[in-house]
Formats: structure tokens, sequence, C-alpha cells
């Protein structure tokens, strides 16, 4: 059966490849390939462990920082070391970073073009664009005259004829809900965005010597505070730091999280789309009294099945029997057979590519398929990331995050199991 | 052109030396010269391959100019997977158009390297291996950049055993290719080399690596700020120690800086705001060739550049050890001596530049 193929998805990091299957206009199932690999485990194997951080830094540009952060409290973790409290700090503030950065990149520069229709934004009123960011923000940048000012460039570059990124997109679909002043006013916040995302990532700067992929230490962090010293970390480094912490807490809250909420009030009945796997998983973060102690983590650490958010059970990282590593539908070969879950300490990654030789127009779904191995959890399949970390935060009563998310879901309108939709 | 101010002479000019740098001939010149006049922005097309993103990331931290002004008024990014709006096919047609309808014309941006094992199988985009989508796009480039080190050199998966044959894009195509290389490379550095191809109408002067002479002309050792402390035998010993608080030199800590060509130490990161070293963590030497595979990080290099291929950081740690004041002294008789040896030698003639050169 012939299924719909989009390769390469955009507005990612990496190569991914979804082949659907279409029924009478209804996608029935999909499936997911991993098109590249690079064999980090192989090039990790027999090196000095001290590195190991760096080289699993590189998995990702975009979440940099967060891969290397786990490597060290791993190698940490087997040495039994605890990082020293201002290690400890510097490290949550580095994760903070990237948490606010990554996730305002994520809006605006990457998915929000599946929500925001650029070419819509040209026929936008811009004094009722100002009218509705006044109304839903306290961010200065609001002026009528702003807003024209953006969209007289955007018409410009429009008729210039050369598109560049927005070359060829789905603009003018039904399927794009918000009035032309709401894209008017997301596409001058992707700009805004652009320039704030610059400044942000220079916490990392300071503290990791560069962005991306600052540097990390096993044991702690290389930067060495010292306030009666020049040529160090000093009070002026700090003021830096708390200076970039306010602006972008200013982003958020006037930019970043009004949009969020003004965007998503377009698109309510997506929440009724989709669902995913219907269970969560986040190791949790943010440690407060060491990273040997989840429990005083400020993202609590946990799992989620089938959508009870009654029932949070522990995840314990030692033990071996709760991670499984599968490749049946992976291009590898286990020694043991190809049907084994292998924990990743004792993982193999052995390429065995069954695929067709490209160039190729389908994968044969019925056997391997992608270069992505398959991780379980106690043998069930879970969602990680983002929302999962905020529903296990929710459901052990974190007051912190119910407040937010209760807040959302009042000012929305939806109830809780809106936050189960794709 | 003539709103900024060229007369047509000029411009046909400019469009000459596009034409040179782009390996065009100058009877071409005025397919170059149309190009410019009625396409006002040249177009550019971005491929990933295997890497991991962080070229791209870095290029959006650009400073001087800001990336909206790249995208919007200086170049027409017709293709890049992290950011277009559009998905499978129709982004595939972005690419096939510009290859097809500015054919001589299309500036070629590279990040990643491609892996040559497996008949290509390790990395495929739209059912395509990535040999084949980077061969297609370079036969009708103006010109070719390679970003960071992994289409520079291979970077992290060319690692050994580079599992997958990671190679980078120089070895499998034979236009000219300018390597950008750093994991990532800074921000400014990027845009600076794009902007020098286009406000100066030729390619920037490269080295035997075919590196831009412009930022990857001098050692991280060359331009340190730490170098006095170097120089002068004032080390960190131990993460964190008292020497790490007044910032002495990281050499010990298996910094990179005397081997590696890079802009860190004058350009620095993000703005000027900082770079590794100035951050406490000695350079890892992420834009040479081969650097994941140079020693464990956090050991120091072999000899010890600058007091004699001999002497090794132990000796001079023992040195220092034996009497702190006497230690220091020696070293600072030593640096002197050799300044003076030097000095000399530069006024007798050039093979003492060449011998400071390659320290």
């Amino acid at each position: 059966m012939a299924r719909l193929v989009v390769d390469p998805i955009t507005r990612i990091e990496g190569h991914l490849r979804i082949e659907a299957v279409v029924e009478n206009g209804t996608i029935t199932d999909a499936y997911s390939s991993g098109t590249m690999v690079r064999g980090f485990e192989k090039i990790l194997k027999g090196r000095d462990p001290r590195d190991a951080w760096a080289f699993t830094e590189r998995a990702c540009g975009v979440c940099t920082t967060v891969h290397a952060l786990a490597s060290v409290r791993t190698v940490e973790d087997a040495l039994g070391i605890t990082v020293p409290k201002n290690a400890e700090l510097i490290r949550n503030l580095m994760f903070c970073t990237q948490y606010a950065q990554d996730h305002v990149v994520h809006f605006y520069h990457l998915h929000a073009l599946d929500w925001v229709d650029v070419v819509s934004a040209l026929k936008a009123d811009p004094q009722k664009t100002s009218e509705i960011a006044v109304a839903i923000s306290s961010w200065p940048k609001s002026s009528t005259k702003y807003f024209a000012g953006v969209q007289q460039k955007l018409k410009a570059f429009v008729e210039s004829g050369q598109l560049g990124i927005f070359a060829n997109g789905y603009w003018g679909n039904p399927s794009y809900k918000l009035p032309p002043e709401v894209n008017l006013l997301a596409v001058t916040h992707y700009l805004e965005a652009l320039e704030w995302q610059r400044e942000i990532v220079k916490i990392h700067t300071i503290f990791g010597g560069k962005n991306p992929h600052p540097n990390y230490l096993v044991g702690g962090v290389p930067c060495s505070i010292n306030p009666d010293e020049v040529n160090a970390l000093n009070m002026d480094r700090l003021n830096y730091v708390g200076s970039l912490i306010n602006q972008a807490i200013a982003f958020v809250e006037q930019v970043y999280i009004p949009d969020l909420m003004a965007i998503a009030g377009f698109y309510k009945d997506w929440a009724g789309y989709g669902g995913g796997l219907k269970n969560y998983l986040a190791y949790g973060d943010l440690p407060t009294r060491g990273y040997r102690q989840p429990e005083y983590f400020k993202f609590a650490r946990g799992a989620i099945l089938d959508r009870n958010l009654s029932e949070v059970y522990p995840v314990n990282g030692h033990d071996a029997e709760e991670i499984k590593e599968y490749i049946s539908h992976s291009w590898y070969s286990y020694s043991a057979g190809d049907t084994t879950g292998l924990h990743p300490f004792a993982g193999e990654t052995e390429f065995n590519y069954t695929g067709p030789m490209p160039p190729y127009e389908q994968l044969n779904v019925e056997a391997k398929y992608s270069w992505l191995k398959t991780p379980r959890w106690k043998d069930h399949a879970m969602e990680v990331g983002p929302l999962a970390r905020l529903l296990v935060a929710y459901a052990k009563g974190s007051t912190e995050v119910k407040d937010v998310v209760n807040e959302a879901l009042g000012q929305l309108g939806v109830p809780v199991t809106a936050l189960f939709s794709t | 052109m003539r709103s900024k101010g060229y007369s047509r002479r000029d411009f046909l000019q400019f469009c000459g030396y596009a034409a040179m740098v782009a390996g065009i001939s100058r009877s071409h010149r005025e397919a170059v010269a149309q190009a410019f006049e009625n396409k006002p922005r040249p177009p550019v097309a971005w491929l990933h391959f295997q890497e991991c993103t962080c070229c791209s990331e870095s290029f959006i931290r650009s400073s001087h100019p800001i990336v909206a002004e790249v995208l919007l008024d200086l170049i027409s990014l017709n293709y890049t997977e992290t950011l277009q709006a559009a998905a499978g096919s129709q982004a595939e047609k972005c690419l096939n158009d510009t290859i097809k309808n500015d054919a001589g014309k299309y500036i070629l941006l590279v990040e990643g390297s491609v892996p040559v094992k497996g008949d290509g199988v390790y990395c495929t985009i739209a059912g395509k291996t990535a040999e084949s989508i980077l061969q297609e796009a370079a036969k009708e480039a103006a010109a070719v950049i390679a970003w960071g080190s992994c289409a520079s050199n291979g970077c992290i998966q060319g690692a050994s055993p580079n599992p997958t044959g990671a190679t980078p894009i120089h070895k499998l195509i034979s236009k000219p290719v300018i390597n950008v290389p750093g994991c990532p490379p800074i921000a400014d550095v990027m845009t600076g080399v794009v902007t020098h191809v286009l406000v100066l109408g030729r390619g920037p002067e490269l080295d035997n690596q075919g590196r831009p002479r412009e930022f990857y002309s001098r050692r991280v050792h060359d331009t340190c700020y730490r170098r006095a402390y170097y120089d002068a035998g004032l080390f960190v010993e131990s993460w964190d120690d008292d020497k790490a608080r007044k910032g002495y030199c990281l050499y010990k800590m298996g910094c990179r800086g005397p081997v590696t060509y890079n802009a860190c130490s004058v350009t620095k990161w993000n703005g000027g705001v900082s770079y590794p070293i100035q951050s406490g963590h000695g350079c890892i030497g992420c834009s040479e060739a081969g650097f994941w595979d140079n020693e464990p990080l956090y050991h120091h290099l072999a000899s010890f550049p600058g007091f004699g291929i001999e002497s090794t950081a132990d000796t001079i740690g023992t040195v220092v050890g034996i009497g702190a004041i006497a230690g220091v002294s020696a070293h600072a008789i030593a640096t002197n001596i050799r300044k003076h040896k030097l000095i000399e030698q530069e006024r007798g003639g050039d093979e003492a530049t060449t011998q400071r050169d390659e320290e």
C-alpha cells in the first residue's frame, strides 16, 4: 500500500522521515524513521571517562549542554562524587538557560510556522495588532507604527519574489486558524525572539566559555569564582548573568507566554487530536541537594502509565531491568538475537542495514526501518520530554508546576485531559 | 545596486570578481551581473548531513550582522531543513529549483560530514544518500562553504573508529571549498565569511587547509590573553585551585591552544563575552582535524614549545616547586634570554621569522 511520505521533516534537529497510511483523508497509521546514524556508542568505547561529556554533548547542538550534563552526572554517579554546591548552582543556571532558550526558539523558529501563516500577516491591520498586543501583555514594543514597520519589511520581502525559508510553504491552507493580526504579532515576535536567543545564551558563555557547546567537567564546573580577583568570575560577571536572567524572564513572561496563550486559544480543537503513547517518563532535574537525592529535584522524577495522574511510579536509574533498548525494527543486530532487549550499559551497536538501497521510495516497515533503537521502560513505550516533565511534576504535587498549568488550562477553558493531546 | 551608489562600471567589475572566485569565466560575467541585478539577494542553499546542528545554532547567534538582516536583506536562503516552512517534497522542490533556476549563481553551504561506508546508507534524505545530494548540489554551485568541523574534517563521527566512514566534503567534490572549522565555528566568523564573499566580491584568502586566513591565521595560543602566564611559567595545577582563581595558564589542564588555529582568543564567543580559556577550561582544539583523537582532553600536550622541545610541563613544574621564587625567576630569565635570542635572530634575517612562526 502506498504511504504518504514526508522526508525531510523540517524544523527539527537531525534527519526524520515519516511514512503515513492515509485512508479516506484520515491518518490511520504512521511510521517514523531516523535516517542518519553516527555511531557515538562505538566512538566512546575505550575513552577516558572524563572526556565523555564533550563527545556526548555533540549529540545535539540545539539542545546543547543537556547531553553533557547527563554524561558528567553518570560518571560522577559511578565514582560516587557529589559536586560542590556552587557547581550544582551553576549547572542549574546553565540548565535553566538552555531550558528557556530552547523552549522559546523551538516555539518561534521551529514550531510556529505550523500555526502561523506568514503571508496572512500582510493583510493585518497594524492598529488592531497593536490593540491585541497591548491587551495580552505589558511588553513595551507594541505601537501601531512598530507593527506597520514590520509589515512593511515583510511586504517588501515577499514582493521581491525571493521567499527564502518561507518559499513553497502552505500559506492560505484552511488549517491555519489565526486572524491576520495575530499572524503579524507572531511574525514580529519571531524576529524579536531571534535577537533575544542570541543574548540569553551568554550565560553559557560566562560559565562555560561558549555557546553552543559550553564546557563541563566531571566533578564540577571549570569556571573559578573569585570576587577578589580581576581574572576570575567576579561581581562584574555575576551581575552580567543576573542581568541576562532578568532579560530572559521579561521576554518569557511578556512575549512568549502571552503569544502561546493567544495562539493556543485559536487551536483548542487540536486538544482532541492524537494523544501519543499515554505513558510519560521523566528523570527529573534541578537538584538542590546533589544528584543522588531526586526527591529534592525541582522537577520530580517518576513515570505515569495510561494517563493516570493519580499514580506516579518510581524510576530507579540503577536498576538494570527498567530500561531496555530493542532493535526489532532498527538497523542493528544483537549477538543474542534481534528480539532481545539490552540495558544501555550492556548495549551493542552493530550496524545492520537491511533497508532498501538508495534512492528508495518507501521503507519496509514490516521489517527494520530506522537507525533509532527503541527504548522501553519496564517494557512500556514512554513519552519523554517537556510534557512528560510537567505531567510527572504535576502528578507529584509540585505546587509551582500545578499553579502554572492550572492557570493556563483555566485561561484557555480546557480540562486537564487537554494536556494529553499530540 | 544603483540605489546603493554603484555605477554600472563598478557593478560589472564587482561581477567580474564574483565570477572569478566562483570559477566562472569572465565571458559569463553578464550572467552573473544579471543575477545580481534581477535578483538582488544571492541565492543560497544550506545542506545538512551528519551533524548536530550546532553550526546552524551558532549562525543565528551572529551579532553583526544579526541573522534577521542576513535572511531578509543579504541573501535568499532557499533551503535549510532547520528553519524552512516547507517539508517533504515541498522542501525538496526548494532545493531542486535553486539548483536548476539559479545554476552557477547560488552559494552552497554544507553543515555535516558525508558517510561513504555501506553505500552511503548511514545518512539519507528523501531516500537519497547524502553523497548523491552533495554531488548534485555542488555541481552547479558558484561557491561552496563547509561549515564547522563536521564538513571540514569529519569532527565527532569521524573520530576513531569512524564507523560510518564520515568524510569531509572537500574530499568528495572537485570544486574548491572554503573550510570554516570549529565545533561549532564562532557566529561572527560564519557571517564574516559569508559577507566577505558578498561584500568584497571574492572569497577570502585560504591557508593550506582551505581555511580563511581572516579567522584562522593565528593559533589560540598566539593571541591568548593568558599567554603572559604561559611565558612566565604560571599554571593552574588542578581545577579551582588558588592558581585557577587567579586565572593562570591552563596548559597543564590540557589546553590545546598551542596547536589550534582559530579566532577564539581575538573575536571570542557570543559577541565577545568570553571564550573557553577565559571561563576556566582549556581549549579542546575543536577546529583542528582529528582533535577528538589527540590524547585524552586533560592530558597536557607532550612537549612544551617555547622552553625548548626537550622540556615538559612536569620538568618545569618541578623546577618551580624547588623554590617558588627561584623557579619563577628562572623562568623569567629563561624567557628573557629566549626573547633576546629571537630579537637578534630576527635582525639577522628571514630564518628567524620562520622559526618564530613555528613556535
